[in-house]
């Protein structure tokens, strides 16, 4: 590691603290923006022992892709939820389905777990000991190898492209 | 103009977090529950958010946008604690409606 | 026209959070409780900025926040208590 990164241990975190340290504020005095890159800076440095490896986001316009899919993901499904709910509770058809991952790292499966909970109608519930399986419920699956077929084509193939390439 | 849309986003984040809260109380077993506050974190109070920033923001005293850290939080914590909740449950052998995959894991 | 709409969220709001009150008296199990102590969490912070919006103060953002911090930090707390009958591991 080159003395610049060890001083910089995670690059995309001092923006992200700096932005919420403003938003927390509510405000955008020089100050603030001030104080905000110093506090960026400084928490990753003492912390960079918490987060060992350093996350590179390749393809950026897929992740945007797939951040505003996961949006519209979860208004539709909200909607459709919602009816599920108003409607006959007898006839849902709730299913625990196992959903093979080909995603490695930490923070992949954790971005897919945590997408798969947002949109609504799924809820991840168990990730397996050897970390290749994840434990999904559903609330309403007529079949649940489309399902199982769905996550892993709309979410983990584009997480795949952006975090393992 | 903008009084309409406010009174649209307030309305429909309202009726999700009921319609959340609703399918807490009526739906058959525990795992069926669990999936009624991640809509009403969501989507209701998401809109009730975004509501709040812009009312805030259109208030002649700048930007307010710290509602978006709320939301932000909320969207980063209720999976978590879906799946933790997912897993108790699991744990505990709840009763559970529907077909199951596998039976083997955890 | 607004007023009128924050006050339906309200009586709405407020109905949600009897109904999740409910399932917190009846159960069945325990981690059905610790669920609708959660949703009662997000019911009250959909309340507070609610309630910021009728009496036009932006003091409440700050409420809701602290809410929706300490209700993931004990939602998580008795999962792990029930999960492993410890809470620091």
């Amino acid at each position: 590691m080159s003395p610049i990164w060890r001083l910089l241990p995670h690059p995309w975190l001092t923006p992200v603290l700096t932005l919420v340290w403003l938003l927390l504020n509510n405000s955008l005095a020089p100050g603030h923006i001030l104080l905000g890159l110093l506090l960026g800076w400084l928490i990753p440095l003492l912390t960079w022992r918490l987060w060992p490896d350093t996350v590179h986001f390749h393809r950026p316009l897929t992740l945007l892709r797939f951040v505003g899919r996961v949006l519209w993901d979860i208004l539709a499904a909200n909607l459709n939820v919602a009816q599920l709910i108003l409607g006959k509770p007898e006839r849902l058809r709730p299913a625990f389905f196992a959903v093979p991952l080909d995603l490695k790292s930490e923070l992949a499966i954790g971005l897919l777990a945590n997408t798969v909970s947002l949109t609504p109608g799924t809820l991840s519930v168990e990730l397996s000991r050897d970390r290749h399986t994840l434990f999904v419920h559903g609330l309403d699956v007529p079949d649940p190898d489309a399902a199982r077929a769905e996550i892993k084509r709309r979410y983990e193939a584009p997480l795949k492209e952006v975090l393992e390439p | 103009m903008l009084e309409a849309l406010l009174s649209l986003l307030i309305l429909a984040g309202a009726i999700f977090t009921f319609i959340g809260s609703l399918g807490l109380a009526r739906l058959p077993d525990f795992f069926t529950r669990l999936h009624a506050p991640t809509k009403a974190t969501t989507l209701g109070v998401g809109c009730l958010l975004v509501a709040s920033a812009i009312h805030f923001s259109t208030q002649g005293e700048g930007l307010s946008l710290h509602e978006v850290l709320v939301t932000l939080f909320l969207f980063i914590t209720a999976p978590v604690s879906g799946h933790l909740l997912g897993k108790t449950g699991l744990h505990l052998q709840l009763p559970r409606l529907g077909r199951q995959d596998d039976e083997d894991h955890g | 026209m607004m007023a009128l709409a924050v006050d339906l969220a309200l009586a709405l709001v407020a109905a949600a959070a009897a109904l999740s009150f409910w399932r917190l008296l009846i159960g069945p199990s325990a981690p059905d409780r610790i669920l609708a102590l959660d949703t009662l969490y997000i019911n009250t912070i959909a309340l507070l900025i609610l309630l910021g919006l009728r009496l036009d103060s932006a003091l409440y953002f700050e409420a809701a926040l602290l809410i929706a911090v300490i209700g993931f930090v004990g939602t998580l707390a008795l999962c792990k208590y029930l999960l492993r009958g410890d809470i620091i591991e």
